[in-house]
């Protein structure tokens, strides 16, 4: 058996048939972890643990246990999610010495389905980034190019994904950080509707936009991962009651007679011609599989990306006060402590503790919320996402699925954006209204530039219907050109 | 009520600390003895990722508050973070209600020196209390137990214009409150704080003066003392020419003066913007009515039925209605003995004696209302006398037994078979020959009390009194 290349199905299969124990599927991976990310950096830390972890698994299995979905499943963890035990930094200095004694909800879940956590994945700080580059832990390389980002604020967990460090990885997305380095390094990400899959113990960037999601290697992994993370969680009131379907059972890649909406704002002008070109692709294919293509329109979209940094930095600038130094993580080097006063404690740890861009963020955020100006930025911005969100209802009554381009160009170069903000932030220009109107959304490896670099087309559905974008997306995955094309670390 | 020609104007801030068995937003303990940071979890002390989730009792309890301060309830009410950096505010924000608080629009009534004062009620709004700051000489330690305890902040109209009423006011919130039962009430455990907003005008003047607030007051007679003193304060501030700064000023009880801790200066903007953590709080119809259906009858319309329907005065109804224990002592007790006024009166005297110097509560009462209520019933009865009823209540006191079987036990029956006490009238007469003999010739005046004291010693207490002065009359013709 192939192990760097199999399925999360086919091991959690091969481990439960006992064809492979899961310590050598860890040891197999421990081996590609330690001889290729140094060239990545994807990883922040190791888990010392998994071997362990794994010979206790095999000793259930032997013993005729029941075992979960996943069992023996390798997975890498994006450092938002809490991990007990194991270092959780957000990709930030000011939690560089932050060792949770409890686990996010959805690792508890993955967990409990037989995963073997193999370590935590680097990220932009606090998920602030579409480059990986503002990490405190350094920043990662795309493996099919190492000149490349491999996107963010995911990046860890697309890089160790894309060069299989790993057989599954999570990623959270505020406002495309799972979908844009899924399309950067070629993977399939997911995003699942807000309220599907519980927050508790993911660190907070903005609340009202964060969501939890499968980042692997191909739609019937993200459907199965899904169906592990998802479902109502007591310890957050945000999450859905809705039953979780059986997605990767009922996984089809026939679209015959399914809508698909192109949506106007997003298909004109500013593509990059390969981008456009595996748009236009991908709809061809869908054509071809007897899929109906429709114009549809979401005209607050072009609101969507100053509405998205005015919603986001507001809820971050208060999410992240608690990093304060008095309770955990770093505190700034002070003489002699009692002599300092409250505002100078707080004004040094944080002010070395957090980046510059996330400082930037607060300050925004901070801006937004005083008073004299919360009605012009933060409540104005609160009434255009709800009427993005009417628009897309609108738009998804005369179609199942939206199809539209990640990005406006595949990984752009090292370096290349990180002093210049704005252009920074354009980058989210096609994915953050999919969180600011809650909707599913995913993006599947389609196309590749001429240089080499892989391109993804994101899919959007109405809120709880991941089963019509997931379908969607193994159809696209099963008539794809670029399938089995393999990263350059590789 | 004038100062020197200027009249006050009081508004009074109340946080109450709602009884729930758990925090608002975990399920952490809120037991007040708990060690240091014992009731404490990743959700309280605001660990990276974890979430609140809405405590079900505390809107209920806020609810149930709300309705007996006659407010209105907000079918929809918005949680709102207030963000503020302080070490004992775990997450660098308060979880509170800002522009939709649960309950709006009431007001409450009671009496001040017998007239009737009608105080508005703004608003109460759900919030978690922070934890707790220890200042140790050069170093501080923070509890975090009381981080995340519900809190239901009442707020007053500028309605008071007396320390007297804002004491009084004090009193009745705390008084609703612990009939509720939704508050312990206990105000050494800070489960009910006030803050006062203090200001001063000219007397006839429309305009508000400058407000200057007292912070963090937990006992009435304090409210009352630190308005009296900040009244005075400012009245002479201004007559002396000065500008009142806004500000927040504490109480120094042991000084007996109020004295400034911060200018409003140093406000802060505190960025209230909705928790996206939680959805905002959605509460029906029949969840409203349900909880206004099962509202105990408040004490100031109790009071009222004491004195129309059991006769009682006032100054009886209001001492029974203190607490809902006692008012519910009382009404036991009459049931059972039939007799209102006795048995307010057994209760306000005998009962709340042996209480206050055993240092017991209502609840506490090794006499249940039954028993007491059987006793004043023998006593109407004349099956005891009045005076041996007190020895039966000691009785009951020490052992709990109940009142006939002390009365069996002890041979406490009271005599009345008038042939039984003419004997022993006689055996005392005869045995004080003297004294019969002056009092016949009108040598020594009226010594008929000392016989029946005589007579009653003789008969151990046990003879009716009644009789006693008959029989004792009639032989002394």
């Amino acid at each position: 058996m192939d192990l760097t290349f199999a399925s999360i199905t086919d091991i959690a299969d091969a481990v439960k048939s006992k064809k492979v124990s899961a310590k050598e599927v860890a040891e197999h991976f421990q081996k590609r972890i330690a001889s290729l990310d140094g060239k990545l950096n994807s990883f922040t830390s190791k888990n010392e643990q998994a071997i362990k972890e794994a010979e206790n698994l095999d000793a259930r299995i032997s013993k005729g246990e029941e075992v979960g979905l996943l069992a023996g499943v390798p997975f890498g963890i994006k450092e938002m999610f809490c991990t007990k035990g194991l270092a959780t930094t957000a990709g930030s200095k000011i939690l560089e010495n932050f060792i949770p004694p409890y686990d996010a909800t959805v690792v508890a879940r993955l967990k409990k389905a037989g995963i073997v956590v193999m370590g935590k994945l680097n990220q932009d700080e606090f998920a602030m980034g579409s480059s990986n580059e503002t990490s405190f832990y350094g920043a990662v390389k795309n493996p099919w190019n190492l000149d490349c980002v491999p996107g963010g604020s995911s990046g860890g967990s697309a890089a160790a994904q894309a060069a299989r460090l790993v057989a599954g990885t999570l990623g959270t997305d505020t406002g495309g950080s799972i979908r844009q380095p899924a399309s950067f390094c070629g993977i399939v990400g997911v995003k699942p509707t807000y309220g599907r899959v519980s927050r508790y113990g993911i660190i907070a960037y903005a609340s009202s936009l964060d969501q939890a999601g499968p980042m692997v290697s191909n739609v019937k992994d993200a459907a199965l991962t899904m169906e592990v993370m998802s479902g109502f969680d007591e310890f957050d009131g945000t999450t859905t009651k809705k039953p979780v379907p059986a997605w990767s059972k009922n996984l089809k890649a026939d679209v015959k007679g399914m809508k698909i909406g192109l949506m106007k704002e997003y298909m004109s002008g500013g593509l990059h011609p390969d981008v456009q070109k595996t748009v236009e692709n991908s709809v061809d294919s869908l054509k071809k599989m007897g899929a109906e293509i429709v114009e549809v329109s979401v005209p607050m979209t072009e609101y969507a990306v100053p509405v998205y940094y005015l919603i986001a930095a507001s809820e971050a600038s208060s999410n992240l006060a608690r990093y304060d130094g008095v309770k955990y993580g770093y505190r700034a080097d002070f003489k002699n402590l009692s002599a300092v006063d409250l505002e100078e404690f707080y004004g040094k740890t944080r002010g070395e503790g957090f980046g510059k861009e996330v400082k930037r963020r607060i300050m925004l955020g901070t801006y937004c919320l005083s008073s004299g100006y919360y009605d012009a930025y933060y409540n104005k911005a609160g009434q255009v996402r709800r009427l993005i969100m009417n628009q897309y209802l609108e738009a998804f009554k005369k179609c199942d699925v939206i199809l539209s381009p990640v990005t406006t160009a595949p990984a752009f170069k090292v370096h290349e954006r990180i002093s210049d903000p704005l252009t920074m932030y354009l980058n989210d220009i096609f994915t953050t209204s999919t969180n600011l109107a809650g909707l599913p959304g995913m993006s599947v490896p389609f196309g590749m530039s001429q240089d080499g670099l892989p391109i993804g087309i994101q899919l959007t559905a109405s809120h709880f219907e991941e089963q019509k974008m997931l379908d969607v997306g193994y159809a696209l995955e099963s008539a794809s050109s670029v399938k089995g094309a393999k990263p350059h670390v590789i | 009520m004038s100062y020197r020609g200027f009249e006050p104007v009081i508004g009074i801030e109340i946080h109450v600390q709602l009884s729930t068995k758990t925090k608002i937003f975990s399920a952490d303990a809120t037991t007040f003895d708990a060690a240091d940071n014992e009731n404490t979890s990743p959700i309280s002390v605001g660990m990276p990722g974890s979430l609140p989730v809405v405590n079900r009792k505390a809107i209920e309890y806020s609810i149930k508050t709300g309705l007996a301060l006659g407010c209105e309830i907000r079918r929809k009410s918005v949680f709102a973070r207030k963000n503020y950096f302080y070490p004992d505010s775990p997450k660098g924000y308060q979880i509170s209600q800002y522009d939709q608080p649960i309950c709006e629009k009431g007001q409450i009534v009671f009496k001040v020196d017998g007239v009737e004062k009608v105080i508005g009620i703004t608003r109460a709004h759900m919030e978690e209390d922070a934890g707790k700051s220890n200042h140790l000489g050069d170093y501080t330690l923070i509890n975090y137990n009381r981080a995340g305890i519900p809190l239901l902040e009442i707020v007053s109209e500028p309605d008071i214009r007396t320390p007297a009423e804002a004491a009084e006011y004090g009193r009745t919130i705390h008084q609703i409150v612990r009939y509720l039962d939704v508050c312990d009430g206990n105000l050494e455990e800070g489960s009910l704080r006030c803050d006062c907003n203090v200001s001063v005008r000219k007397v006839g003047a429309a305009q508000f003066g400058t407000k200057v607030e007292l912070k963090n007051i937990n006992s009435f007679r304090f409210v009352e003392k630190a308005i009296e003193y900040e009244i005075e304060r400012q009245i002479d501030a201004i007559e002396r020419g000065e500008k009142i700064i806004q500000e927040t000023r504490l109480w120094d009880p042991d000084k007996n003066r109020t004295f400034s801790m911060r200018t409003k200066e140093d406000a802060q903007d505190y960025r209230y913007f909705p928790d996206p953590d939680l959805l905002p709080v959605i509460v029906s119809d029949e969840l409203v009515e349900k909880i206004r259906k099962d509202l105990p009858e408040l004490p100031i319309a109790r009071a009222k039925r004491f004195q129309t329907e059991h006769g009682l005065p006032e100054s009886d109804a209001l001492v029974l209605t203190t607490e809902k224990p006692l008012a519910d002592f009382y009404e036991a007790t009459a049931q059972e003995s039939k007799n209102y006024k006795s048995s307010a009166n057994w209760i306000m005297t005998e009962l709340l004696r042996e209480l206050n110097t055993t240092n017991k509560k209502i609840k506490d009462s090794p006499i249940r209302p039954e028993q007491l209520g059987k006793m004043i019933a023998l006593i109407d009865k004349g099956t005891i006398s009045g005076k041996i009823a007190k020895t039966v209540f000691q009785e009951m006191w020490q052992s709990g037994k109940e009142p006939e079987t002390i009365i069996k036990e002890k041979g406490l029956v009271q005599v009345s078979d008038p042939a039984a006490i003419e004997k022993i009238v006689d055996e005392v007469l005869a045995a004080n020959a003297q004294n019969v003999e002056d009092h016949k010739s009108g040598k020594k005046k009226n010594l008929l009390g000392f016989f029946v004291g005589a007579v009653m010693k003789a008969s151990k207490g046990q003879a009716n009194p009644d009789l006693v002065n008959k029989i004792l009359l009639e032989k002394l013709k």
